[in-house]
């Protein structure tokens, strides 16, 4: 089993969960982040002083999948929250060890 | 014509017969039907008075809005106690002490020493004296929460409830005493000399704009909002529909605050309103206009600020100049705004929402303008009276409250630590969160980054030390 870590622009949500969905990722959990990489913020303004914002919010998506799965999700990730535009994000992959379902206590690959 | 006067006949007809029915059937005369209509009048004067004080009152609302929108959430607990009592605290100290020392009996001219504990009503006396200390007293309170703003997210509760009590009881009616005391039963010396302050552009505001800066000064700037090397980092203010809201409620609260100083119930009322609404407007739009130009955007801060200048500009003069006057007057106001805020902040006066600058500021040139801009003509005596009013209110207020703040601060102590500070004062003053169920994240409330905003309130789950500014 493998975890997929991916960071995407917000707005992106939903077309990459449909994705995902319609290739068989049943589950995953989003978080709300502010990062930065490579695309920096810009300048605003507030009541006269300027400021600079670095980070920008992003959605963080979490998911874990089969291993024969994970190809599949990098590449449908990859195309679906593609704008072309710098602060698409990024997708990062790792083994995972174990997974557990709680209501029932089925493990491995049961379990996601 | 005809029909006026018929009209007027048959009201003055029809009122002579409850008042021949509760005279035991004596036959109306010329004299009970004008006492009959001048009870009228003064019926329609306590409602107008009484309707403008609720007015008056809810502007308490329009402040805590504007302060919270303007300061981070997690101060917004803060923000709610501290308008909540110095409205509620100043309301008994203005009872107890301050009305009857701007409207008690003098000798001096320089304070009253009678009326007390409203003392003037008797059950069976003139009520009058009831509906003007309700009129009064949110005028007293208007002074006093204008202070919450430009000390917010930093000060202790505690200090702020001793400022209240010495705000309302003390400060603020010294100085009203001078030029509002023959209201009632005063005599000040500075209204003696035909000093115009029809509203209070500089009993309530400027009095309330300097003690702020006395308060705004003591306390110190918050932490992060100045660097090292003097930049201005923005603290971002947590929701600005609120703000916004605020002055909107503001707005409609000055309709009663201007007006409704007439206390009479005629036509002058008409002409108050629209000066009030016109130099709002103006100082909105012209806020506006500068913060495009030297900003490149407009910015809605110091557009909201740039409406409450000119109803602050507007207000010592509303009843004596014209409606164009009004527009220049609001105008001028909200230019000065823009560049006294940028220059508070340029001293590292931190003044989170500009009340220094819309009510101190403003308040000092809405009392010049109202010399200028009098509409039976302006002389160099008229503006030397306005110029003295202006710096007699200096001279006063900003001294007591330096004052007294830096004796509360010696004794109880102003300014929360800075771990209470980071924290926020909603978790450390009074053990709550605003905005329980939204999670926002926080890094403590500081950016670590130089040149970017400080935002954020403290996470519900969160107990992590906050990282200091270096």
């Amino acid at each position: 089993m493998k975890k997929i870590e991916t960071i995407i622009k917000p707005f992106k949500l939903d077309d990459v969960k449909d994705a995902l969905n319609r290739i068989g990722v049943s589950g995953m959990t989003i978080s709300e982040v502010k990062g930065f990489g490579r695309q920096r913020g810009h300048k605003e303004i507030y009541r006269g002083a300027e400021y600079q914002t670095d980070f920008i919010p992003k959605v963080k998506i979490d998911m874990i999948v089969d291993s024969e799965l994970a190809d599949k999700v990098i590449s449908t990730i990859a195309e679906t929250a593609n704008t072309g535009s710098v602060g698409d994000g990024k997708i990062f992959v790792m083994p995972i060890e174990g997974a557990y379902r709680i209501r029932t206590g089925e493990s491995g690959k049961d379990a996601i | 014509m005809k029909l006026k006067a018929f009209t007027l006949v048959l009201l003055a007809a029809l009122l002579s017969v409850p008042v021949a029915m509760a005279t035991d059937a004596e036959p109306p005369t010329a004299l009970t039907n004008k006492e009959a209509i001048d009870l009228v009048q003064t019926h329609a004067n306590y409602l107008w008075t009484l309707v403008a004080a609720c007015l008056v009152f809810f502007m308490q609302a329009g402040f805590a809005l504007v302060e919270s929108g303007f300061t981070r959430a997690k101060s917004a607990i803060n923000i709610m106690m501290k308008n909540l009592m110095d409205f509620s605290i100043g309301s008994i100290s203005f009872w107890a002490i301050g009305f009857g020392i701007m409207f008690g009996a003098t000798t001096t001219g320089w304070f009253g020493t009678s009326g007390f504990f409203l003392s003037d009503f008797t059950p069976d006396g003139d009520p009058w004296v009831l509906a003007f200390w309700m009129f009064q007293v949110v005028f007293a309170a208007t002074a006093a929460t204008i202070v919450s703003g430009a000390m917010a997210e930093r000060t202790k509760f505690t200090g702020y409830i001793l400022y209240s009590i010495f705000v309302s009881g003390l400060i603020y009616p010294v100085f009203g005493s001078w030029a509002w005391g023959s209201l009632l039963n005063g005599n000040g010396w500075l209204e003696g000399f035909g000093f115009i302050d029809f509203a209070g552009s500089t009993v309530v505001h400027s009095v309330g704009g300097w003690a702020a800066l006395a308060g705004a000064i003591v306390l110190g700037p918050r932490l992060g909002k100045y660097t090292k090397d003097g930049k201005v980092k923005p603290i971002m203010g947590h929701n600005i529909p609120l703000a916004a809201l605020g002055v909107f409620i503001l707005w409609l609260g000055w309709f009663g605050f201007n007006p409704g100083s007439t206390t009479t119930a005629d036509t002058s009322i008409a002409m108050i309103f629209v000066n009030t609404n016109l130099a709002a407007a103006a100082g909105a739009i012209l806020a506006m206009v500068v913060s495009w130009m030297k900003f490149g955007k407009p910015e809605v801060g110091m557009s909201l600020n740039g409406a409450l200048a000119g109803l602050v500009g507007i207000t010592a003069g509303c009843a004596n100049v014209t409606p164009t006057s009004a527009v220049l007057i609001g105008a001028v106001a909200g230019i000065i705004v823009v560049f006294s805020v940028l220059f508070f902040d340029k001293i590292k006066i931190d003044d989170p929402v500009g009340a220094i600058s819309v009510h101190g500021v403003c308040g000092a040139w809405g009392t010049l303008a109202a010399g200028i801009f009098n509409i039976g003509g302006t002389s160099a005596s008229i503006i030397g009276v306005q110029l003295l009013g202006i710096a007699a209110c200096f001279l006063w207020t900003f001294p007591a409250a330096l004052i007294m703040f830096k004796l509360i601060d010696k004794t109880i102590g102003l300014r929360v630590s800075p771990e209470e500070e980071l924290e926020g004062l909603d978790l450390s003053e009074h053990g709550g969160i605003a905005y329980p169920d939204f999670g926002v994240s926080t890094h403590g409330g500081v950016s670590t980054i130089p040149g970017s905003p400080n935002a954020g309130s403290t996470s519900f789950a969160s107990s992590t030390k906050p990282v200091t500014q270096s």
